[in-house]
């Protein structure tokens, strides 16, 4: 692959204080991610992958090391810089769907847009076309309680892609699926990439699920070991 | 969108909006309903004493307050010697009772008081004509459902015959024979205070220089000057009085919006943290809270209003002879302003709360 790296990621620590405990949980992580790439990390429970995860998608700061997302310093940034990169530049899909339980698929999919910065009541054909690939177009006037799970994971990837982020972040994405919503929400994320080109970077447990992507990074006791 | 947001978490949860709401329009009734006790009272008092149709009073030298009744300590024999002075067209002395409060008995020379004041209107019944015969105004009998003839007790062990039903708002809700007061409360021939009437309105400071002479130990205003000691602003301790209500109707409000909107940050906390995860700022964070508060202020303050029509419509209807409230419109805007301000402060602790949780932590919330 010749595009340029999207994610570069360099000796990265993170250190947790627990009480009066430090936990490291990540230990020098290198790790390069290129533009357009489905990228999945895969590890046992407590490998560091969430930190990471957490890292890159500006949710929290690193202790030391490098970290560059789309051409920015993630170390240097303050909170207020790392609130505003999460708005456009990259999108998360959670395990438990984390759709808002008060609001409408749509409203929940305008409330990003608005955060965004996009008129929330602006048509976006593009958009458009991407409900229709990830086949929720007529159960956005639900609530999430009146949706399967599987709806509500497509919704959640909607959500995550509706201002067009550098990177699609996703974690344990089939995690609370059955084999079938699991296998259509991947082919969804795949589509995404093949057809739109988005960048995914993807963790998981499941070997299968990590099959799905381009290549597959394995994680232990916070470390890059494979 | 943030508008959107709020409505919805106010839908989403009905029953804590709805206590809230109450809670902040109790504050917001209680302001409303003191204040409107307070002025009714101040209304009522001027009202009375402006119908009597004099032009000057002489209260006793131990009144303290325009609201406080002084005891009987003026001498009728006073009232002679004050006729006598120039400019003077007549005086008539009163002597009162305090009954159940706000009640109060007022004992008159009635052929004399109504040559000042041209009379009471008479809805039923006629004048005082037995020693033991009371007047009582309409409001005071539909409270307690008497008509004339009926007998009543006002004071223990003293019955009284009544002879007339009278139009509220002059004088008193009750009103006897000076003599049979004076010697109920053996107070010989004395009065708590004299009305006088002059020629004309413009002898009337001449009149009060000329009475402080003769009179040097009394309290003695003209009518006007004493109406306007009865306004809500002039009573003392009112205005200390509605401003500790107004201080407890917004710490009640704040204490109230406060709990709430802690409750809110608690329950929602996995909402907050994913709206962190789409880029909201500590401001919309905070933004959201705020006005989910200040929904709850505005819409307790029209619920308070209502409420407070309805504590209105009941005095007048089922007490109209207890403490009169009057509504004052103007007192809503104010009151809206109280519950809004406390419902802004008591959202700040939890907004920032909210604003400041850490996103992965807000995530995790179960």
């Amino acid at each position: 692959m010749s595009s340029p790296a999207i994610i570069q990621v360099t000796d990265l620590h993170k250190t947790y204080r627990v009480g009066e405990v430090d936990v490291p949980a990540l230990r020098g992580v290198d790790l390069e991610v290129k533009a357009g790439e489905f990228l999945s990390i895969i590890g046992p429970s407590g490998s560091g992958k969430s930190t990471l995860f957490h890292i890159i998608g500006a949710l929290t700061p690193p202790t030391s090391g490098q970290v560059r997302v789309a051409d920015q310093d993630l170390a240097a940034m303050t909170d207020a810089e790392r609130t505003r990169m999460r708005r456009r530049t990259v999108g998360f899909v959670f395990q438990k769907f984390n759709l808002l339980p008060n609001l409408t698929a749509r409203d929940n999919i305008a409330v990003a847009r608005y955060l965004g910065g996009s008129d929330a009541n602006k048509p976006d054909p593009q958009f458009e076309g991407a409900l229709s690939l990830l086949g929720v177009a007529q159960r956005l006037g639900h609530k999430p309680n009146a949706l399967s799970g599987g709806e509500q994971q497509r919704i959640a990837i909607a959500r995550a892609i509706v201002n067009r982020p550098a990177i699609l972040l996703a974690d344990e994405p089939t995690g609370n699926l059955d084999t079938e919503n699991s296998r259509a929400v991947l082919e969804i994320m795949r589509g995404l990439n093949q057809r739109l080109g988005q960048t995914i970077l993807m963790i998981t447990h499941n070997p299968e699920a990590a099959a799905y992507g381009h290549r597959t990074v394995q994680m232990r006791d916070g470390k890059v070991v494979g | 969108m943030t508008g959107k947001l709020v409505l919805e978490n106010l839908k989403h949860r009905p029953l804590r909006t709805m206590l809230s709401t109450l809670l902040i329009s109790v504050s917001v009734t209680l302001i409303l309903t003191l204040v409107g006790l307070s002025f009714g009272m101040s209304e009522e008092s001027q009202h009375r004493q402006s119908s009597i149709g004099a032009d000057v009073v002489i209260r006793g030298s131990t009144a303290s307050s325009v609201i406080s009744f002084s005891s009987a300590s003026i001498p009728e024999g006073a009232i002679p010697k004050i006729e006598q002075q120039p400019h003077v067209k007549m005086a008539i002395g009163v002597m009162n009772h305090s009954l159940d409060f706000p009640l109060v008995a007022t004992g008159v020379d009635l052929p004399r008081f109504d040559a000042m004041s041209g009379g009471f209107t008479y809805v039923d019944g006629g004048p005082l004509k037995k020693p033991d015969d009371v007047l009582i105004d309409k409001d005071f009998a539909d409270q307690k459902e008497k008509h004339v003839g009926d007998s009543i007790t006002l004071i223990p062990n003293q019955p009284w015959h009544i002879a007339g039903i009278i139009e509220p708002g002059k004088l008193a809700r009750v009103v006897v024979a000076l003599k049979v007061l004076q010697q109920l409360d053996d107070v010989g021939n004395k009065v708590s205070q004299i009305y006088v009437k002059v020629d004309d309105p413009g002898d009337i400071p001449a009149v009060i220089e000329e009475l402080k002479k003769l009179m040097p130990a009394n309290d003695i205003r003209s009518m006007q000057e004493y109406i306007d000691a009865f306004s809500v602003t002039a009573i003392k301790g009112v205005k200390p009085f509605l401003s500790v209500m107004i201080s407890v109707g917004v710490f009640s409000g704040f204490i109230t919006v406060w709990l709430s909107m802690y409750m809110v940050v608690l329950q929602r906390t996995r909402e907050i943290g994913i709206l962190k995860s789409l880029g909201a700022s500590q401001a919309f964070i905070m933004g959201i809270i705020e006005l989910e508060a200040l929904i709850i202020g505005f819409t307790g303050t029209i619920v308070g209003i209502l409420l407070s029509l309805l504590a209105h419509w009941l005095i007048f209807h089922f007490v109209p002879a207890s403490i009169p409230m009057v509504v004052k419109p103007f007192w809503w805007p104010i009151a809206a302003g109280i519950a809004l301000v406390a419902s802004a402060l008591g959202a700040l602790y939890p907004g920032l709360s909210a604003a400041r949780l850490d996103p992965i932590e807000a995530l995790a919330y179960e």
